[in-house]
């Protein structure tokens, strides 16, 4: 979900800008007080995000000042493609955060790349002789998963229209603290194990309490911004890496790819239940859940003076009409990283696969931004970029891999 | 095959466009966002390139002898001309997306910052003439060109070396059967080579193309398949690379005054007066 607030204030047009804003009607999208921006995240303990978070709602304090009086509509043109720009941006660099994270540790930490089990919602396993049979496990895979994630998904949005905001706090609680506390020990040990460094046990205990502590702390309450977009980051990394891990090869592009025509299906269709949950947000006027959202800049209610005290968990400063930002979910980050991170771990050791992935997500999350700045509503970020991600990577996988080995063999360059 | 290898020969290939993009590109968002377009852009023709190869290859069905080295060579020419086609797409659509460009006025200021003698008055510059600078766009087409090419450099330089960078950390002794023991440096060398290159292409193409002088993109494809096929001889490296490195420094001059460099802008910056100048032909507005 992206939302688009006010300007920012890095130039000296930037104060005319906001001071006209004042002077003259925005555009029809202008804010709506008292909605500090429609959030998404619900979903359940190991899917922190996929459901919700693939929802884009343009936040309707984005404003688009054209044609205003005294200024070349060219320049006008320019400062939105510089905001938008900037918007974009400030996506670009969490995402790629997340993805440097996740191949990192995939490349380095044996644990993630060894098959040791797979989950109870992928039961059919690939070890199969024939082809035609890993298909069909795979498929079946898939459609177990992708069904337990559509009834968790109903369920949510059927606790949060009937108003049992306890219940979702409280799975909310247990699955952040699971990811905050014993993903990040396994995670923790195995590194240590890598590099053969040995950590006593209360050392251990006092580092996996501070950090999980704290982000509690940031992420279901207060603290400072950048901090508490480092533990979104952090805990998208490590459920990127569980997928990883426990997901067999043949299924997990499946349902990369099931998931996001569901995405697609979910947020873009009348009845879809993501849609239904961002609708009955926007009904109420309130927040949706905290902590499944990244969000590039404090949550604002543009034009008012007070703020919104259930805004997530961004320090109360005083307003500040300068400040923009954007949200995107947090399964976008989960599954951009999961493949990412799957074409690091199977690429046969090749980087380029890695490479080529990375800057095919980056685009198509341009893309998808572009298209919210058209058509300025709630859009998926998985089909466009998870499309991209999976045409590269099978095509440089087959196609690029071998002609790059080739020409890098005979020390060829094109 | 140590970390000083690996360290090494990562900074020799990729420093000066390390260096290029922290100074000029990722201070500002659009640019970094026509620098990764450009990107996708080489890569695209990368795939299209290797899908020609690999059809090719099932089509002569014979996967010995020389046939496989003709095959190659085939595929690397095939390979520069669908990038420099590319190259001229993503011209295309970058001059249909902006309609508009800066008036002549405006570009004599030497705004554009793709030689380094304007870079550096253009960072002098755009501290200076932050308030003046509200009627004017800032991404001029030679900024454009600028970015796309090294858009395109960046990318091909990475995907030539990564693999064999990664393999660098790895055990092993280079030329052990009998192979030239510099693999790993020339390689780099030649790395750097490419993405300087790949930058001054874009700057002269995209010139060529504004100002429609065609003979630059004819040009410019001519240069590329010499560097590419100059490759072919690659166990001598002596030729293959100090020929390209002068074919580099050809093309940067060409590339410095295409971009509206001079030799006095280039005394200046150099001399470090060209604060004075910049202020001097702003007055001269």
């Amino acid at each position: 979900m992206l939302t688009f607030m006010a300007s920012d204030s890095e130039e000296e047009v930037c104060d005319e800008r906001t001071s006209l804003m004042s002077a003259e009607s925005p555009t029809p999208r202008s804010c709506q007080e008292g909605r500090p921006g429609p959030e998404d995240g619900e979903s359940a303990a190991p899917w922190r995000g996929q459901d919700g978070e693939e929802d884009h709602e343009e936040d309707p304090d984005h404003y688009v000042c054209s044609g205003v009086p005294g200024r070349p509509p060219g320049l006008e043109e320019e400062l939105t493609l510089k905001y938008g720009a900037k918007h974009v941006i400030m996506l670009f660099v969490p995402v790629t955060l997340c993805m440097i994270v996740v191949v990192a540790t995939i490349k380095s930490v044996r644990f993630y790349t060894e098959k040791n089990g797979q989950l109870i919602y992928t039961p059919f396993t690939e070890d199969t002789p024939s082809v035609g049979q890993r298909l069909l496990n795979s498929v079946l895979n898939t459609l177990i998963m992708i069904s337990v994630i559509v009834v968790m998904t109903i369920f949510l949005v059927l606790l949060y229209k009937y108003r049992c905001y306890k219940f979702i706090h409280g799975w909310l609680i247990m699955s952040s603290l699971m990811l905050l506390f014993l993903f990040s020990y396994i995670y923790l040990g195995e590194v240590l194990k890598t590099y053969n460094v040995a950590m006593d046990y209360p050392t251990l205990f006092l580092t996996v309490w501070n950090f999980g502590a704290v982000g509690m702390v940031c992420i279901h309450w207060k603290g400072p911004l950048v901090l508490q977009q480092a533990y979104l980051i952090m805990i998208s990394a490590l459920m990127a890496l569980v997928f990883i891990k426990y997901l067999p090869e043949w299924s997990a592009w499946v349902i990369l790819g099931a998931i996001s025509v569901y995405d697609l299906v979910a947020v873009l269709c009348p009845k879809g239940p993501l849609r239904m949950l961002v609708e009955t947000a926007q009904e109420r006027n309130e927040p949706i859940f905290p902590a499944l959202i990244y969000s590039s800049a404090m949550v604002w209610t543009v034009g008012m003076a007070k703020l919104d005290p259930s805004s997530q968990g961004a320090l109360q400063l005083p307003y500040d009409p300068e400040m923009g930002g954007v949200k995107l979910g947090l399964g976008d980050f989960i599954f951009y990283s999961v493949l990412v991170g799957k074409a690091a771990a199977t690429g046969s050791g090749d980087w380029n696969t890695t490479l080529a992935c990375f800057v095919a997500i980056l685009i198509g999350l341009c893309l998808t931004l572009l298209l919210l700045a058209v058509f300025k509503k709630a859009l998926p970020a998985l089909p466009i970029s998870i499309t991209f991600g999976l045409v590269f990577y099978f095509s440089t996988d087959n196609l690029v891999r071998p002609f790059m080995d080739t020409l890098a063999f005979h020390q060829l360059y094109i | 095959m140590t970390a000083a290898v690996f360290f090494g020969c990562a900074f020799i290939a990729f420093g000066p466009a390390l260096a290029l993009y922290i100074f000029t590109i990722a201070t500002e968002p659009l640019r970094i966002i026509f620098l990764i377009i450009g990107a996708f852009f080489w890569l695209v023709s990368l795939l299209l390139s290797s899908l020609v190869w690999f059809l090719a290859g099932t089509i002569t069905e014979n996967k010995d002898g020389p046939v496989q080295k003709y095959l190659l060579m085939f595929g690397v020419l095939v390979s520069v001309f669908i990038q420099e086609v590319f190259r001229f797409g993503y011209y295309k659509i970058l001059k249909a997306k902006r309609p508009s460009f800066p008036p002549l006025a405006l570009r004599r200021r030497g705004y554009g910052f793709q030689t380094f003698s304007s870079l550096c008055s253009f960072i002098k510059a755009s501290e200076g003439l932050k308030n003046i600078s509200a009627d004017e766009t800032a991404l001029s087409m030679r900024l454009l060109a600028y970015v796309s090419g090294l858009g395109f450099g960046i990318m091909s330089g990475v995907f030539s070396f990564v693999n064999t960078l990664s393999d660098s950390l790895g055990p092993g002794t280079v030329g052990i059967h009998g192979d030239s023991p510099q693999f790993f440096l020339v390689s780099a060398f030649m790395t750097l080579v490419i993405i300087m290159l790949h930058l001054f292409w874009g700057i002269v193409f995209f010139d060529g193309c504004e100002k429609k002088k065609w003979y630059a993109l004819l040009l410019v494809l001519l240069t590329h398949l010499l560097v590419s096929t100059l490759t072919f001889i690659n166990p001598h490296y002596g030729i293959s690379l100090v020929s390209a490195y002068i074919i580099m420094v050809l093309m940067g001059i060409w590339a410095f005054f295409a971009a509206g460099g001079s030799c006095r802008s280039l005394k200046l910056c150099l001399l470090c007066q060209d604060k004075d100048f910049l202020l001097f032909s702003q007055r001269s507005r």
